[in-house]
């Protein structure tokens, strides 16, 4: 797997909600060889406050070489990144990690909440390609607001998928979680579920996936310092009580390889 | 650019020359090959790969790192894969380039140092060791090899006996009196000394009322740990004739410059690589200018430069 240090051009940034951004990199290396479900390391400053890259999926790449991510603003880094100006040339290291593996022509069902709905879209981009009824790509989307879930519904319809969407408060969509309509399914043992969001709704799609006898790829996070399985800060417990590291080994895991809380 | 093939740049750590002074630091490296990518493992001074043990340690449990002011905070737990998978697996790769090895290794007991370095004699790939003597002695009630003189002489003694290449003995910051423990490796036949590990430190989840490292404490590394890096490499260079490794903190050829005025031959960039894979190889790049645009006939030149107006150096 090629991997790349990038000195990338923000091209564009948009503000999608109060503190829910996407950025935009001309970023032609890194953009070639993404697969969904990687991410990119991406350093907010110059200098050493903060010090360390951050993480973050890749949400969406073009043929031109443009690579877009979809953070939330939530301490120093992500702040300093929110007032990123066009123009501005941004180090990205990448694509890291091990994708989603994918399926064709099945009936599949991708569940996102909140900024996991991130690696979705550049994984439904890749899943329409190759179906001949995109319909069968059955895309469920949450968040606790409109403002998480809203602006991110016309990228995924643009595909022909099925889009269904939900809020905590009912302010779009249906109220409730993605995991009450995920249950309403009607789902073959053939379909494959995909899911990232809070560690709490993935351990629930999860499970209701094993209860139909369904295989489900998890994509997990975890603060870690280089990405590339260096410092092996990232680690996560596995089912069978070893730790697995994320950059590497991850983010996308099966559920059941993984350790998850009661 | 600068051209770095001449010798300008080289330096020696006891009996073995280095090509530059600019080596990684064990455990922000792993063992060469992720980096390899991204840069030319060829260009650097060395490589010191992460630590060993006898048998494989599976680490700590997460969380095991946490960013702090300049710097971060790791409890990763020493995981590796054992000395014999260690040979078997991760040396193959290394064997194939032309670059300077040490490999990293820790113990337990005076014995499990013993058996690591026997294991090790006579691999091909293998320039050196490096000590880490910051382990807890499960023989001595857990107190670490590395904050007791004795203790720190007696495993570079039994290192260097069992060795058939260059020791390199890492000392801990976490002790009063940093100069007797460099002393006390010095006599233990250590042939170069590198420091400083990590500083003990630990950070609070307010929100959760609890550490925020599921090991309670961890190693301090990174910019914020650069002065007092700085300090201890000025103190040891005043009583020790071995050559002296800084680490601690460096990111920037100005950094390297620093710690080889204060009297290191060589040093080790640790938390850097995370933030920059191929900052190593700017750097020695960077030291090739600065030998140019200063015209040095050697980097060795300035080595140990700020000793002369206070206190002699031992040579």
């Amino acid at each position: 797997m090629a991997q790349y240090q990038e000195n990338a051009i923000v091209t564009r940034i948009e503000q999608l909600s109060f503190d829910n951004f996407r950025i935009s990199f001309d970023s032609p290396q890194i953009t070639a060889d993404s697969r969904p479900g990687q991410f990119v390391m991406v350093r907010s400053a110059e200098g050493t406050a903060p010090l360390l890259r951050r993480p973050f999926s890749i949400h969406q790449v073009d043929a031109n070489g443009n690579l877009q991510i979809y953070f939330k603003v939530v301490g120093k880094g992500t702040q300093l990144m929110s007032q990123f100006i066009a123009g501005e040339e941004v180090s990205l290291l990448g694509p890291l990690g091990k994708g989603f593996e994918m399926k064709k022509d099945k009936a599949v069902y991708l569940v996102g909440g909140g900024l996991g709905i991130a690696p979705l879209l550049l994984l439904t981009a890749r899943l329409a390609e190759n179906y001949t009824e995109p319909k069968k790509i059955t895309v469920i989307l949450g968040g606790r607001t409109k403002e998480e879930v809203e602006p991110l519904v016309e990228n995924f319809t643009s595909y022909g998928v099925t889009v269904l969407s939900t809020t905590d408060d009912g302010s779009f969509g249906d109220k409730g979680f993605v995991t009450n309509i995920l249950e309403k399914q009607v789902m073959s043992t053939e379909s494959m579920v995909y899911t990232c969001g809070p560690e709490a709704m993935m351990a629930r799609v999860y499970e209701i996936s094993k209860e139909k006898g369904l295989a489900c790829q998890v994509s997990v996070e975890k603060e870690m310092a280089c990405g590339m399985g260096a410092c092996l800060g990232c680690c996560k417990t596995k089912a069978d009580g070893d730790y697995t590291h994320v950059c590497i080994n991850g983010p996308v895991y099966y559920g059941e390889e993984l350790q998850w809380a009661k | 650019m600068g051209q770095i093939n001449n010798n300008s740049l080289t330096v020696d750590i006891g009996s073995l020359e280095l090509k530059n002074p600019i080596m990684t630091a064990s455990g922000t490296f792993g063992y060469g090959r992720e980096f390899a990518q991204l840069l030319d493992l060829e260009k650097l001074g060395g490589i010191v790969v992460k630590g060993i043990s006898l048998n494989p340690r599976p680490g700590n449990p997460p969380p095991r790192i946490i960013e702090t002011a300049s710097g971060m905070l790791n409890a990763i737990g020493l995981q590796n894969v054992g000395v014999d998978r260690f040979i078997t697996e991760k040396m193959s790769y290394l064997q194939k380039k032309d670059v300077t090895v040490f490999v990293n290794i820790l113990g337990d007991s005076l014995n499990e140092y013993q058996q690591i370095t026997e294991r090790l004699r006579g691999v091909n790939g293998v320039s050196g060791i490096e000590v880490n003597i910051s382990c807890p002695n499960v023989r001595k009630g857990g107190v670490a090899f590395g904050t007791n003189p004795k203790m720190a002489e007696a495993v570079t003694r039994t290192v260097k006996d069992a060795a058939d290449v260059p020791v390199m003995v890492k000392l801990s910051p976490n002790v009063t009196d940093v100069a007797e423990i460099a002393q006390a490796v010095e006599a233990g036949g250590a042939d170069s000394i590198s420091l400083i590990n990590t500083l003990i430190g630990m950070a609070i989840d307010t929100t959760s009322r609890k550490p925020v490292l599921a090991n309670v404490i961890g190693g301090l590394s990174g910019p914020a740990i650069k002065p007092v890096a700085l300090r201890m490499v000025y103190q040891v260079a005043q009583v020790v004739k071995v050559p002296i490794i800084g680490i601690g903190g460096i990111s920037t050829v100005q950094d390297v410059i620093e710690f080889m005025m204060a009297g290191a031959t060589a040093v080790q960039l640790g938390t850097a690589n995370f933030v920059d894979p191929v900052v190593s190889q700017s750097v020695v790049e960077d030291l090739a200018r600065y030998v140019e645009e200063e015209k040095l006939d050697s980097i060795k030149d300035i080595i140990g430069v700020i000793h002369k107006d206070w206190l002699p150096l031992n040579n």
